[in-house]
C-alpha cells in the first residue's frame, strides 16, 4: 500500500511532494509528504476509520485540523517514547512515524467493547454515581478495573521517559499568541514600532487559517503576503517567531507559559538536543490573535466518520491537498461554511448538496449550485448513517416539515465560530454574549492583555489585519517604544450571516463532546435531575472535561442546557477558563530537574575522601552526609556503628559536622540581640567561650538548637542544626530587620565557608597536639571545657577550636575556611593513625547523643516546649525573648505534660522501635490511657543492650516505673523501664577531663 | 508574578517567600499574656488590599514590607523593613 496515496490531490497544497515519508498506523504502511500532519496522511490515504469513543467504543474518524480536536487521539512512538492521546491532528508526519489507536480490542475495525454500545442506557450522566453505589469494597476489587479496562485513552509508555525537556525564560515588549492575519498584522507593527516581539505559533507553519482559506491582502495573494510579512519581520531587529510553540498560560505579573515542541517533529531528539521546551516568557504587553474555533451542530450521528467540520475539510483540501470524502455534502447555519463549497468545488470534488438552516440563501449561492450541479436544502441534518467504513446517507429535515435524504461520504458541518478566549479569561475573566456571531467574545482580560481579529470576534479578513495591526502598535507603544508603525495591511471583509443552530433533534445518539461521549440527551437528563448550572453540568456529564477541554464542544453544551431550562445562553454562562489551553507534558514542567537533579546536592569538605574510604551516605536535606565507615569482614551496619562508638569511647574519633548552620553575628548590639531570641543569656557569654543555646517560637515552642561561641567583644558565632540552617537564618533576619530595628547587628551566613569536624574521645588531645602549633595551650587549664578560640595550626592555617561534647567525651570542634576541609581531613587521619583514629557517621553520632541524653531532631518535633526537653532552667527570667510570654500558657506549663525521659526493655535482649506508644502497665491500650512515645532509640555499644529516649507524661517523676510498649504498626509488645535520660557519665566528668 | 525588591529591581516570586500580615505588633515586654495571643495566632483574612510580610531570600536577605491586593495580586508598594541595611553606626 505504501506510495499509493489514492485521495491525494495531483497539484496543490503547502506539502513538499519531493520528501516522502513512509508511516505506519495500526502496523499497517503508508505514506505522506513533509509537510503533512499524522491526520492529513491519513486522509490522502484514505483511511477514515482512526479511533474508538471512549465510553461506547464508537468507530471514530477525524473531526478537525488543529488542537481542538477529540476523536483523533493516537499513541505515537514504541517503547520509552510512546505518547498516548497524541491528536492525530496536530502531530507531524516524519520518516518512519509510527502510530496506533486507542482503547480498542481486538483491532480499531472489530472492537470487542464496542458492546458497549448495546448497554448505553446505563452509561448515562452520572452512571458512576448511580450504579456503583454498593457494596463498598466492590468498587477498588471490581467496578474500577473493569470500567478502566473498558473505557478510557491510550496506555502511557510505563518507564522512565528517556528525553530531556528544557526550561528556560524569555523577555519581551510584546507577546503574540497566533500568527493568523491579526497576529502577523500585530508583529508587524509591534516590531516596526522597535518593540521587542515574541509571536507564538502552535503550527509548525506561519500564516493561520490563510494557510488554508487564503484570500488577498494588499491586493496580493495571501501566500505572497505571508511570504513579504515574513521577510520583513526577518529583516526587523527583535522580532522573534516562535512556531511549534503553544502559549497556554497566563500568570500574574505579566508572566505567561508557552511550551515549544522543539523535536516533536522528529522519531527522537538529535543528540544533546530536548524533546520540549517550556517557556516563562515576561511581557509588558500581550496580543491574543489566537484566531476561533469551528463549532458543530449536534444532530444524531454526528460522530460517524466522514463528518467534519467544514473549515477543517476545507484545510485538508487546501493546506494539505489531501480529499477526505469523494461526494461531499455541507451543513451550515452561516455563510462561512458555503467558503468549503467554494474550496471542494475548485479541487474537483463532487457536492451533494447543501443544507442550510438559514431562511435565505444569497443568489450568488444560488448560481453556485446551479452552476455545480447540486440541491440547497433549506432544513437541518437530522442524522448520518454510516458506520466505520464511513457515512452513506444524510438525512435531512426540511423547513416545513418534508424529508429529504442525500446520499454522501463526507459531510461538512458548520455551526458557525467561537473566539479563543481561553487565554483572555484565564484571570477568572467571563467572555461576553455576541448577538450578531451568537458567540461568546472577551470581556477585558488580564492586566497587559488584549484580543484582536477572529479572537475578540471579528471574522473578517480585513477587520482581522486592521485590529490586529493596531493592537501591534499600540501595545509597543504602552512598552514605550515610540518608532512609527506605518499603515496598516487592507483586505475585504467577507459577509458572516448566522442563524444560530445548536441542535436537531433526532433519533440515535447526538454526541455533544465527543471525546467523553457526552450526548445532548446526557445534558437533557442533568437539567432534569438538577445540575443546572454549568459548572455542576460539566462535572455531572464530565461535558467539556477531556484532553481538548471542550474546545468545540462548551458552547454547544451550554446552548442545549439553555434551551431545555428555558435560559437564554448568557444566563446561563461559562464555566471558568483555567489552564493550560493544550495538554503539557509533566516532564517539560520538571525540565532537568529531575532523577539526581531533582534538587540540588550538597557535598561536605570531607565528602570525597569519605567516598575514598567507602563511606555509605545519607540524604539530609540537601546534604550527603558519612553514614558509617563499613571495613572488610563487617556484616552489617550495626557492626561497623558498634565499633566506631567503641573506638571513640575509649580513643579518639572524627565525625564531619560541616552541615551545621553557621551565623555570624556581628555589631555592638550582638549580645543584647541574641539575649532576644534565645531563651538564656548571651551578653554576659566572655569573650573566649561558647554556650548551648535554645530558641523558641513566638507560640512558646522549641525552635532550634545549637551553641554559639564568643569570639569577640561585638563577634559572636552562632551554630543552627543541619535542617534548620536556612529557616533560623530567615528567623533571625526577621528579628533583626523587623522585630528589632533599633539594634545594631549585623547577619551573615557562613554555613558554607567552614569546614568543622568533631574530634572526641578520651585521646582528642594527643591527636589535636600533632596538629595545632605546639605553642597553643590545649590543657584543661589553657583551654577548658566550654572555651572556644582561634589557634594556628602547624603551618600556619589559622583554625577555630570550640571544646564542645556531643558525644559526652573529652571532645574539641575544629574549623577552618572550607578550602582547607580536605587537607585537613587527610591530616586528622595521617597524624591520627598512631592513635588508631577512626572517622565516624552520622550513626555513631546518633548513638552517643543518645547515651548522653541530648535532644535532637525527634525531640524538637514542633510541639515541645524548652521544660518538656528537660531545659525549662534555661529560660531566663530577667529579660524578654521570643517565645517568653505563650510558653507560659497553662497548657504548655501543665504538670502531665510528656516530657523526655530515658526508656530501656526490661528484658536486655530485646531491642526497641521508635513510635511505640507507651501505656501504663497491664492496661489495654487505648486512646484513652497513650501516655506517649518512643521518639529515638538505639543499640549502645557502651551500655550493651537497647535504648532511647521517650516523651512521657510525667516522665520524670516516673523514673524506676516499668510500663509498656505498644507498637501496632510492627505488632510488636513488650515492658519497658523509664529511666534518666542520661545513659552515659551523666555525672558529665569525661568531657569536661 | 513579579516583585520590585528595592534593592535588587524587578525579580520573580520564586526569590521570595511570603510570610503573612505585617499589621500586627509585637507587644511590648510587660504587655501582657492576651496581647501577645492576640499578636501571635490573630489574622485578619482580608479580601483587597493588604500589608504583608516578604523576605527576599533569593536575592539581598531583605524583609519586605509590601502592600498587595489578595484579589488580583496587584502589588501598590514595596518598602524595605525599618531594619533593613547596614549597621547603624551614629544612629
Amino acid at each position: 500500500m505504501a506510495g499509493v496515496q489514492a485521495n491525494r490531490l495531483a497539484n496543490g497544497g503547502l506539502i513538499d511532494r519531493s520528501v516522502s515519508l513512509n508511516f505506519r498506523f495500526d502496523g499497517k504502511s503508508f505514506s505522506g509528504f513533509q509537510g503533512d500532519t499524522l491526520a492529513s496522511a491519513l486522509v490522502a490515504n484514505g483511511v477514515k476509520l482512526v479511533g474508538r469513543s471512549f465510553k461506547y467504543h464508537r468507530p471514530r474518524g477525524i473531526l478537525t485540523a488543529g488542537s481542538e480536536e477529540p476523536n483523533a487521539l493516537v499513541e505515537l512512538r514504541n517503547g520509552a517514547r510512546r505518547e498516548p492521546n497524541t491528536k492525530a491532528t496536530t502531530a507531524e508526519l516524519y520518516e518512519g512515524l509510527e502510530a496506533a489507536s486507542q482503547n480498542r480490542w481486538p483491532s480499531l475495525r472489530h472492537d470487542f467493547m464496542s458492546v458497549n454500545q448495546l448497554f448505553a442506557p446505563i452509561f448515562v450522566a452520572g452512571f458512576y454515581y448511580k450504579t456503583f453505589m454498593w457494596p463498598a469494597k466492590f468498587w477498588e476489587a471490581i467496578y474500577e478495573p473493569a470500567i478502566r479496562r473498558a473505557a478510557g485513552l491510550g496506555r502511557a509508555a510505563g518507564v522512565a521517559d528517556p528525553d530531556h525537556y528544557d526550561k528556560a525564560w524569555a523577555h519581551c515588549d510584546v507577546l503574540i499568541a497566533g500568527s493568523g492575519p491579526a497576529g502577523l498584522a500585530a508583529a508587524l507593527a509591534a516590531g516596526r514600532s522597535g518593540a521587542r516581539v515574541i509571536l507564538c505559533e502552535e503550527d509548525f507553519a506561519l500564516g493561520g487559517r490563510l494557510l488554508s482559506d487564503g484570500g488577498t491582502i494588499d491586493g496580493m495573494p495571501a501566500a505572497e503576503w505571508i511570504s513579504r510579512t515574513l521577510a520583513e519581520l526577518a529583516a526587523l531587529p527583535d522580532v522573534r517567531l516562535m512556531t511549534r510553540t503553544t502559549l497556554f498560560g497566563v500568570y500574574d505579573g505579566g508572566t505567561y507559559g508557552a511550551i515549544e515542541r522543539v523535536n516533536d517533529h522528529l522519531p527522537s531528539p538529535p543528540e544533546h538536543q530536548v524533546r520540549q521546551r517550556l517557556w516563562r516568557i515576561v511581557a509588558k504587553r500581550c496580543v491574543v490573535a489566537a484566531g476561533a474555533i469551528e463549532r458543530p451542530i449536534v444532530f444524531a450521528g454526528n460522530d460517524t466518520p466522514g463528518v467534519m467540520m467544514a473549515s477543517a475539510m476545507r484545510t485538508y483540501v487546501a493546506r494539505y491537498a489531501a480529499t477526505p470524502a469523494k461526494r461531499v455534502a455541507l451543513f451550515t447555519n452561516n455563510e462561512d461554511g458555503w467558503r468549503t463549497v467554494e474550496t471542494a468545488l475548485g479541487a474537483g470534488l463532487q457536492i451533494a448538496a447543501v443544507v442550510d438552516a438559514r431562511p435565505d440563501v444569497s443568489a450568488a449561492h444560488r448560481s453556485l449550485a446551479s452552476k455545480g450541479g447540486f440541491p440547497v436544502l433549506n432544513g437541518s441534518v437530522s442524522a448520518v448513517d454510516g458506520g466505520k467504513d464511513g457515512a452513506r446517507k444524510i438525512s435531512v429535515s426540511l423547513t416545513g416539515g418534508a424529508r429529504a435524504e442525500v446520499e454522501a461520504d463526507g459531510l461538512a458541518v458548520s455551526g458557525g465560530w467561537n473566539p479563543a478566549v481561553a487565554l483572555t479569561s484565564y484571570h477568572r475573566g467571563r467572555p461576553k454574549w455576541q448577538d450578531d456571531i451568537a458567540a461568546f467574545v472577551p470581556d477585558g482580560a488580564p492586566p497587559g492583555m488584549v484580543a484582536a481579529g477572529a479572537a475578540n470576534g471579528a471574522f473578517g479578513l480585513g477587520a482581522c489585519l486592521g485590529q490586529g495591526f493596531a493592537a501591534g502598535a499600540q501595545a509597543a507603544r504602552d512598552a514605550g517604544r515610540s518608532g512609527k508603525a506605518g499603515s496598516a495591511p487592507v483586505a475585504e471583509d467577507g459577509a458572516f450571516s448566522l442563524t444560530p443552530l445548536w441542535h436537531v433533534a433526532g433519533k440515535g445518539k447526538a454526541f455533544v463532546d465527543q471525546q467523553h461521549d457526552v450526548t445532548a440527551s446526557d445534558i437533557e437528563l442533568a437539567q432534569r435531575e438538577g445540575f443546572e448550572s454549568v459548572e455542576h453540568l460539566k462535572r455531572y456529564t464530565t461535558l467539556g472535561m477531556a484532553t481538548d477541554q471542550g474546545k468545540g464542544s462548551n458552547v454547544a453544551g451550554l446552548a442545549i442546557m439553555a434551551a431545555v431550562s428555558g435560559k437564554s445562553i448568557p444566563e446561563t454562562g461559562t464555566t471558568i477558563y483555567r489552564p493550560p489551553y493544550v495538554p503539557v507534558a509533566i516532564g517539560a514542567f520538571a525540565g532537568h530537574h529531575r532523577d539526581k537533579n531533582f534538587h540540588a546536592t550538597r557535598l561536605t569538605p570531607s565528602h570525597h575522601w569519605a567516598a575514598e574510604q567507602g563511606a555509605i551516605f545519607v540524604d539530609t536535606g540537601l546534604w550527603k552526609r558519612a553514614q558509617w565507615y563499613p571495613r572488610a569482614g563487617e556484616k552489617d551496619w550495626l557492626e561497623s556503628v558498634t565499633r566506631e562508638v567503641k573506638a571513640v569511647r575509649s580513643g579518639v574519633g572524627f565525625c564531619d559536622v560541616s552541615t551545621l548552620g553557621k551565623i555570624d553575628v556581628h555589631g555592638p548590639d550582638a549580645g543584647a540581640f541574641l539575649d532576644r531570641v534565645y531563651i538564656n543569656t548571651f551578653s554576659n557569654l566572655a569573650v573566649g567561650k561558647a554556650r548551648y543555646g535554645l530558641m523558641l517560637r513566638e507560640d512558646g515552642m522549641v525552635y532550634d538548637d545549637g551553641t554559639t561561641s564568643r569570639l569577640a567583644e561585638d563577634h559572636y558565632f552562632l551554630t543552627t542544626t543541619t535542617a534548620k540552617a536556612g529557616p533560623v537564618m530567615q528567623h533571625l533576619e526577621f528579628c533583626r530587620q523587623v522585630l528589632f530595628p533599633e539594634l545594631d547587628v549585623q547577619l551573615t551566613s557562613v554555613s558554607d565557608q567552614w569546614a568543622q569536624f568533631s574530634i572526641a574521645g578520651p585521646m582528642t588531645r594527643d591527636l589535636l597536639r600533632e596538629l595545632v602549633d605546639p605553642a597553643e595551650d590545649l590543657s584543661n587549664e589553657g583551654f577548658p571545657f566550654m572555651g572556644a578560640r582561634e589557634v594556628a595550626l602547624r603551618g600556619g592555617i589559622k583554625a577555630r577550636l570550640f571544646r564542645i561534647s556531643f558525644s559526652g567525651e573529652m571532645a574539641f570542634e575544629i574549623s577552618v575556611p572550607a578550602r582547607h576541609g580536605d587537607a585537613l581531613v587527610r591530616n586528622l587521619t595521617q597524624a591520627g593513625a598512631p592513635f588508631g583514629v577512626t572517622p565516624y557517621g552520622t550513626e555513631a553520632l546518633g548513638v552517643m547523643r543518645i547515651e548522653k541524653g541530648h535532644v535532637a531532631g525527634p525531640e524538637l518535633s514542633g510541639t515541645t516546649t524548652a521544660a518538656d526537653l528537660g531545659l525549662g532552667k534555661m529560660m531566663s527570667t530577667k529579660k524578654d525573648f521570643i517565645g517568653r510570654v505563650m510558653a507560659g500558657r497553662e497548657a504548655l506549663v501543665a504538670a502531665d505534660r510528656q516530657v523526655v525521659v530515658g526508656i530501656k526493655p526490661t528484658d536486655k535482649a530485646s531491642r526497641l522501635r521508635s513510635g511505640a506508644h507507651i501505656i501504663p502497665k497491664g492496661e489495654t491500650p487505648g486512646p484513652g490511657n497513650d501516655q506517649g512515645y518512643v521518639t529515638s532509640i538505639c543499640f549502645s555499644p557502651t551500655l550493651d543492650q537497647w535504648i532511647g529516649l521517650g516523651l512521657v507524661e510525667r516522665g520524670r517523676e516516673r523514673i524506676g516505673e516499668i510500663v509498656h510498649a505498644h507498637d501496632p504498626l510492627r505488632g510488636e509488645e513488650y515492658d519497658v523501664e523509664l529511666c534518666n535520660p542520661v545513659f552515659y557519665d551523666p555525672e558529665g566528668g569525661r568531657q569536661r577531663g | 508574578m513579579r516583585i520590585v525588591c528595592p534593592f535588587c529591581g524587578e525579580r520573580e516570586l520564586g526569590e521570595f517567600t511570603y510570610l503573612g500580615d505585617a499589621k500586627p505588633q509585637r507587644p511590648a515586654a510587660d504587655a501582657g499574656e492576651d496581647a501577645v495571643y492576640d499578636y501571635v495566632y490573630l489574622r485578619d483574612n482580608v479580601a483587597g488590599v493588604m500589608s504583608e510580610h516578604w523576605y527576599h531570600g533569593g536575592g539581598c536577605r531583605s524583609w519586605l514590607k509590601i502592600t498587595r491586593n489578595t484579589l488580583t495580586h496587584e502589588i501598590s508598594s514595596v518598602e524595605p523593613a525599618a531594619g533593613v541595611g547596614a549597621a547603624k553606626v551614629g544612629v
